[in-house]
């Protein structure tokens, strides 16, 4: 297995300045240069993390709240993190204590929060879009931590970090993603990152799991895992969740596994250097062999440990574009 | 009390009519059409020059949410809509709180509806009571309540079998059976049609499929019984041709498209607004080829008529996650714009052809009064103006509900003037400047 190396890869994008727009809400509408500035600001972020006082008063007095209506460990813990490490004050508000059960919607619940003050608002929806609907109605930076089906950027940010720490490049590598493409919001923000990074993107699945219109991703794709693994650069897997066999999706998670699951036979197609990837939470034996998941070309615990610092140059470049538009006034 | 409406050019494909003629009015119903008629002590209406005169414009869909959805619109209100649309008659469907599926409820809209002594509301009775699907509705005795059709628009006929008995005896009363079609197992919770958008957006799709399998199934079962089916706002290409296969073999199958479905198509739910609910209908915005087949099928004849789907919902409603939000947009005030817009003048049809499907064809197809200026008929009339700009302004609506994706497009073609049963019941603010350029609003 390589090691990461901690020096910034050089790539062909040259970093915007700034990035574009107030809110993160999507991979959609980020070109290029947005995503090397996010990548390249990361890597100054991951080295704060590996301090002694791992913080920076970069957003003093800033307020964060993380609206989660959708359970999530990961996610969530890695932006309270984040923003702690920035210093911001910081408020997390799951479904269970929203005042959603009760019949408010989405709106107002927001317009609530937004009366106390809030500079960023992260959110974590079932719903794809919701973070979109929020952006037309709210005064505050809106981070979509994942929406429905739809995207989940800092998923997208962290991987891309992740594979240019082993590879030194995005442009030109086979990847290969594996499993629930119809479902899967990491899935979209990949796609759309990787291909405006220039690498070469294969998905694999079952042709059940396979969205409609897939022919103008811009992405090629198999329902043979062989041919996506051939070769590839990185093979990175996706979460299938088991109740999906009731949509007739698939007949059995050892049928799905036979077919589809990465075991350390079929990753010998890969190169020699592939590094494994998973967004999690993983399901071993399913989409996944352990022997992969804890294996030397694993890179999956990397994934979180980089999401903090993938998401720390998110918030502080957000929260820098709106102290540049307050002095512009 | 007589009326003339005097000038213009009359356009009456039921009598192959098209020229400058004048129009007597006595009471309610036409005296005579002819031309260059005697005054006679009668109140002249003068048509300005350029305009349209048309028989009585009949939308056979429309969601009047009256009784139980107040908050929505009502019948008043819809019939308000109704009229400055251009719409003399409306028929609407049996989808309230509760479900029209007794004589009862029809009586009552009825009632409602001569209350508010603007547009003639035809009521649509309920297949199924309950529209469950499960036990056939006395469609006897809502017909003799005045239900004019039947349907459980918004929930299909699940079964052949309820279906097959609904046809063959709503052939014997001698009404249509106006199916929403919909596999519900292909629908699933779909939000959006099924295709690249929906797939990039992250939305729930609804193949074109799931329409057309009950299309194809209820042509069939139309053909087995002898029986008329109409479709109901149809979306999808294979529909068209499951439709237009039918008819080539002689089945008594009719069928409608909404304005938005020959003019929108799928690509607007990623911009220039992502995720923008008044783009959330059912069925749904399809794709191009599947809007083009629909622009071939108003050409070449495929398709019978034209009809709104008139679905208000109140701004609340909408103003959520789009996965949460009901499916349907207003239609009312939108689709003479519409169709003369995008259809007319864009070369796609005839005037002749768009009064057709607008009013002679909706009346033949259900049987209805109206659809033609004779004499003897009833004095239902619209006026319209197909040079006149409009910008579409929600907030100016006379529905309650204000739920319309076309907010600030400006279209050539409006409505004037309205007359329902001899009696000016709609005249447009504008009507008395005559013609105009572009009038926007801002």
């Amino acid at each position: 297995m390589t090691t990461p190396v901690q020096i910034p890869a050089p790539v062909s994008e040259v970093a915007t300045e700034r990035l574009k727009s107030k809110h993160l809400l999507g991979i959609a509408g980020l070109d290029a240069g947005e995503i090397t500035l996010i990548l390249d600001t990361a890597v100054a972020m991951k080295e704060v993390g590996t301090r002694a006082i791992k913080k920076v008063p970069t957003l003093r007095g800033r307020t964060v709240v993380n609206l989660f209506f959708e359970p999530s460990t990961r996610t969530r813990t890695s932006f309270e993190i984040a923003e702690k490490r920035l210093s911001a004050d910081t408020l997390s508000i799951s479904t269970a204590t929203s005042s959603v059960s009760k019949g408010e919607t989405l709106a107002d619940t927001v317009r609530n929060l937004e009366a106390m003050s809030p500079d960023m608002i992260v959110m974590r929806h079932a719903s794809s879009g919701a973070p979109h609907l929020l952006s037309r109605i709210c005064r505050s930076a809106i981070i979509n931590a994942g929406d429905g089906m739809h995207e989940h950027p800092t998923q997208a940010l962290l991987d891309a970090f992740t594979i240019r720490e082993h590879k030194r490049r995005l442009k030109g590598l086979k990847v290969a993603i594996v499993g629930d493409l119809l479902h899967s919001r990491v899935l979209r923000s990949n796609v759309l990152l990787l291909n405006a990074m220039g690498a070469d993107v294969w998905l694999c699945g079952p042709a059940t799991l396979m969205p409609a219109g897939l022919d103008r991703f811009g992405v090629r794709s198999t329902t043979r895992i062989d041919e996506a693994v051939d070769e590839a650069d990185v093979v990175m897997l996706l979460r299938i969740q088991q109740e999906r066999m009731h949509g007739h999706f698939f007949p059995s998670v050892r049928e799905y596994f036979t077919l589809f699951g990465m075991t350390p036979e079929r990753l010998r197609l890969a190169k020699d250097d592939v590094i494994v990837m998973h967004p999690g939470p993983m399901n071993r034996g399913v989409e996944i062999d352990s022997a992969v998941a804890d294996g030397p070309y694993s890179v999956i615990l990397e994934q979180v440990s980089n999401g903090v610092a993938v998401r720390m140059a998110v918030l502080y470049l957000l929260a820098g574009r709106e102290a540049d538009e307050v002095s512009n006034v | 009390m007589s009326t003339l409406i005097k000038g213009g050019r009359v356009i009456d494909p039921s009598a192959g009519r098209d020229g400058a003629f004048d129009i007597l009015i006595e009471g309610e119903r036409i005296a005579q059409v002819g031309r260059d008629l005697a005054t006679n002590g009668a109140h002249v209406i003068e048509i300005p020059k350029g305009c349209l005169v048309v028989p009585g414009l009949i939308d056979i869909h429309v969601h009047l949410r009256e009784p139980g959805q107040e908050h929505k619109e009502t019948i008043s209100s819809g019939t308000a809509a109704a009229v400055a649309g251009g719409f003399t008659a409306v028929a609407c469907m049996p989808n309230t709180e509760p479900i029209n599926d007794h004589a009862g409820i029809t009586q009552f809209i009825l009632k409602k509806a001569a209350e508010a002594g603007l547009a003639r509301v035809y009521p649509i009775g309920a297949v199924s009571l309950g529209s469950a699907g499960e036990q056939l509705a006395e469609l006897g005795e809502q017909q003799a309540a005045g239900c004019i059709a039947f349907s459980d628009d918004g929930r299909p006929v699940a079964t052949a079998l309820l279906m097959r008995r609904a046809l063959e005896y709503a052939r014997m009363l001698g009404a249509p059976i106006i199916d929403h079609c919909e596999d519900p197992t292909l629908k699933g919770d779909g939000v959006a049609h099924e295709g690249y958008y929906a797939s990039a957006l992250g939305l729930r799709g609804i193949p074109g499929a799931a329409e057309s399998l009950m299309v194809e199934r209820d042509v069939s079962l139309a053909e087995l019984t002898g029986a008329h089916v109409h479709i109901a706002h149809m979306s999808a290409r294979q529909s068209l041709r499951a439709v237009r296969a039918g008819k080539d073999r002689g089945v008594h199958v009719t069928c409608e498209v909404t304005p938005h479905h020959f003019t929108l198509t799928d690509e607007l739910l990623d911009a220039p607004v992502k995720y923008d609910t008044n783009l959330k209908m059912n069925p749904p915005l399809r794709e191009r080829v599947d809007r083009d087949a629909m622009l071939e099928g108003l050409a070449d004849g495929t398709i019978d008529t034209i009809a709104t789907d008139h679905a208000p919902h109140h701004a609340d409603e909408k103003m959520v996650e789009f996965d949460r939000a009901p499916f349907g947009i207003v239609g009312l005030e939108t689709a003479v714009p519409l169709v003369f817009d995008r259809l007319v003048h864009a070369g796609k049809i005839s005037v002749r052809r768009a009064i057709e499907l607008l009013s002679t064809n909706p009346a033949r197809v259900m049987n209805l009064p109206g659809g033609t200026l004779t004499d003897g008929a009833l004095a239902d009339v619209t006026i319209i103006d197909p040079d006149r700009s409009q910008t579409i302004d929600a907030a100016a609506l006379k529905s309650r509900s204000k739920n319309t994706p076309f907010h600030g497009w400006t279209l050539r073609g409006s409505v004037v003037m309205t007359l329902v049963g001899g009696r000016v019941v709609h005249r447009a603010d504008t009507a008395s400047q005559g013609r105009t350029t572009a009038h926007a609003r801002t």
